[in-house]
């Protein structure tokens, strides 16, 4: 199936579930996130779309003021096609629904979303940081990220546009 | 028959334990010395890779790429130049795509050597070890000749290679293959027909085809539970269309589909395909300029790409980002040996303490990719 036939089934199945966005490309679609773990289900179970491979989860953070996105980037072995799909959570509560129990992948590929960018994902069975340490504070890849001054004692160097590293 | 239970104790395998291959600590669960459940603490070796690629330019971020997964540095920047030549649309010089080629398949049997040879030392095969590091370090001889570096190249930039081939490059790596095609044999006969390795390994960490998928599990690891996938035949990048080769998938060889034997006998046979393509490509490859004219500052025009390529651990990944500023908005990297650790846990359950070294070893995971 095309990225546009694809976004047809997701329409037809969920009417009013895609966000309109001038600035994505083609194979990529922005759903609304209230009801993703039933569109992921969907996404993932329906015969015609059956897409059995979660590729890559990716957090991103427009910026400033701006919504933090997850991007999922799914693809089926059986039929060879692919979509990514694109959804926003509000900055000072970002949550959406975990699809850990989907795709097993999921599983640390969200940890590691939530350790990057403290997205909350409800219902996963095991939401801990993954590569920074459990005690480590703030989200280390949003644009505003102030690392922590020390660290158990130990001093957290800082990068400093003109001088370089301190 | 009743149950009978034994005593509950946690182990801690790392984070200094040389068959975790790198810093990687594994709490183990027991029951008696069977393993109920594995979980794998990460994050020894995190450098912080996408952070810092968010604060250089884009060319700069090659040489990071190289120090996520050493073994397979050539690979890493293949990748990453690779996502970029698509996010910018621009096609380079033919020959630059030979070259590349030619190194990473160069870099796909070297990786694969330290895979094999090491995982024979986690089972106690010490000897096939060295024989399979003697024949590495002709290939790390051949790059060193080619960029001046062994391990970390930063050879491929960005529309080109930072060196063309030097003098007879085409010579020796021909003279090598000839060298080591009637190598692979020996090492069948030093450690794959060895009857306690065999034993060691098949029926052993069986990973079932939808439970690999499922899990993100790629490369190797997925074609050895009988999955015919390889991005390099079914997403072709770069030039790989061109090239006639195999993709071997395990067949349950000396026992089970999906065992930690089909896993290294995928590897093996790898190997020989990679001998195949090289060959292909040393006969072809046609002279020519190996840079593109770009702008010393590159920026790519706004938007995001994601593009996968064939690392010899399986799916590497970049998700680009850009914002039109000669730096990276996000840089992504979807590392196989990250997926392919985290299958460990359902794979090993059940299992011999002993057998859980088995497994990991046979999954092949770099941890400089794992924590990037």
């Amino acid at each position: 199936m095309t990225s546009a036939e694809i976004k047809a089934a997701i329409d037809s199945q969920y009417p009013g579930t895609i966000v309109e966005r001038e600035d994505l490309a083609d194979h990529q679609v922005e759903l609304k996130g209230d009801q993703w773990l039933d569109m992921a289900t969907f996404l993932k179970n329906d015969p015609n779309l059956s897409f059995d491979q979660l590729e890559c989860l990716t957090g991103v953070d427009t910026g400033e003021d701006g919504p933090l996105e997850t991007r999922y980037n799914l693809h089926s072995m059986e039929h060879r096609h692919k979509i990514e799909v694109v959804i926003s959570h509000d900055r000072e509560n970002p949550k959406v629904a975990s699809i850990e129990q989907l795709w097993r992948i999921g599983d640390w590929f969200e940890r590691e979303t939530y350790d990057m960018y403290g997205i909350v994902y409800e219902g996963h069975r095991d939401m801990r940081r993954i590569l920074c340490p459990d005690d480590w504070e703030g989200w280390p890849l949003r644009k505003d990220y102030e690392g922590q001054e020390s660290y158990h004692g130990i001093v957290v160097p800082k990068m400093k546009e003109e001088d370089g590293w301190e | 028959m009743g149950v009978v239970k034994g005593d509950q104790m946690i182990l801690n395998i790392g984070p200094q334990h040389p068959s975790t291959h790198g810093v990687l600590r594994l709490e183990v669960m027991t029951d008696g010395e069977i393993v109920s459940e594995i979980r794998p603490h990460l994050g020894y070796l995190h450098r912080c890779f996408e952070k810092h690629s968010e604060n250089v330019t884009y060319e700069q971020v090659i040489p990071f790429t190289d120090r996520c997964d050493y073994l397979a540095a050539m690979n890493s920047n293949f990748g990453y130049v690779v996502a970029m030549e698509e996010l910018m649309e621009i096609k380079v010089p033919e020959r630059v795509d030979y070259i590349r080629i030619i190194m990473g398949e160069l870099n796909r049997i070297a990786s694969h050597l330290l895979a094999l040879g090491v995982y024979g030392l986690d089972i106690g095969a010490f000897t096939p070890f060295l024989y399979m590091l003697r024949d590495r370090e002709r290939i790390l001889d051949m790059f060193e000749y080619t960029c001046g570096a062994r391990l970390l190249y930063n050879y491929m930039w960005v529309g080109g290679v930072s060196h063309d081939l030097p003098k007879d490059f085409e010579k020796i790596c021909i003279g090598f293959l000839d060298y080591f095609e009637p190598q692979i044999e020996e090492y069948n006969n030093l450690l794959t027909y060895n009857k306690i390795f065999v034993e060691r390994t098949a029926d052993v960490g069986v990973i079932p085809a939808d439970v690999a998928v499922s899990y993100g599990v790629t490369g190797p690891n997925l074609r050895g539970s009988g999955v015919k996938w390889d991005v390099r035949k079914d997403e072709p990048y770069s030039i790989y269309d061109r090239f006639e080769f195999d993709v071997p998938v395990g067949d349950g060889h000396f026992g089970t589909l999906g065992d930690c034997f089909d896993r290294y006998w995928v590897r093996m046979l790898e190997i020989k395909e990679s001998v195949k393509i090289l060959r292909q490509a040393l006969k072809d490859i046609p002279g020519g300029d190996v840079h593109q004219m770009l702008p010393k500052k590159i920026r790519p025009p706004k938007g995001s790409v994601y593009r996968r390529t064939e690392s010899p651990r399986g799916d590497l990944g970049y998700y680009i980002m850009s914002d039109g500023t000669p730096t990276p908005y996000r840089v992504k990297m979807r590392s196989p040996a990250f997926t392919a650790l985290s299958v460990l846990d359902e794979v090993s359950r059940g299992w011999m303490i002993s057998d859980v070294i088995a497994i990991l070893g046979s999954l092949d995971i770099v941890l400089g990719e794992i924590d990037r």
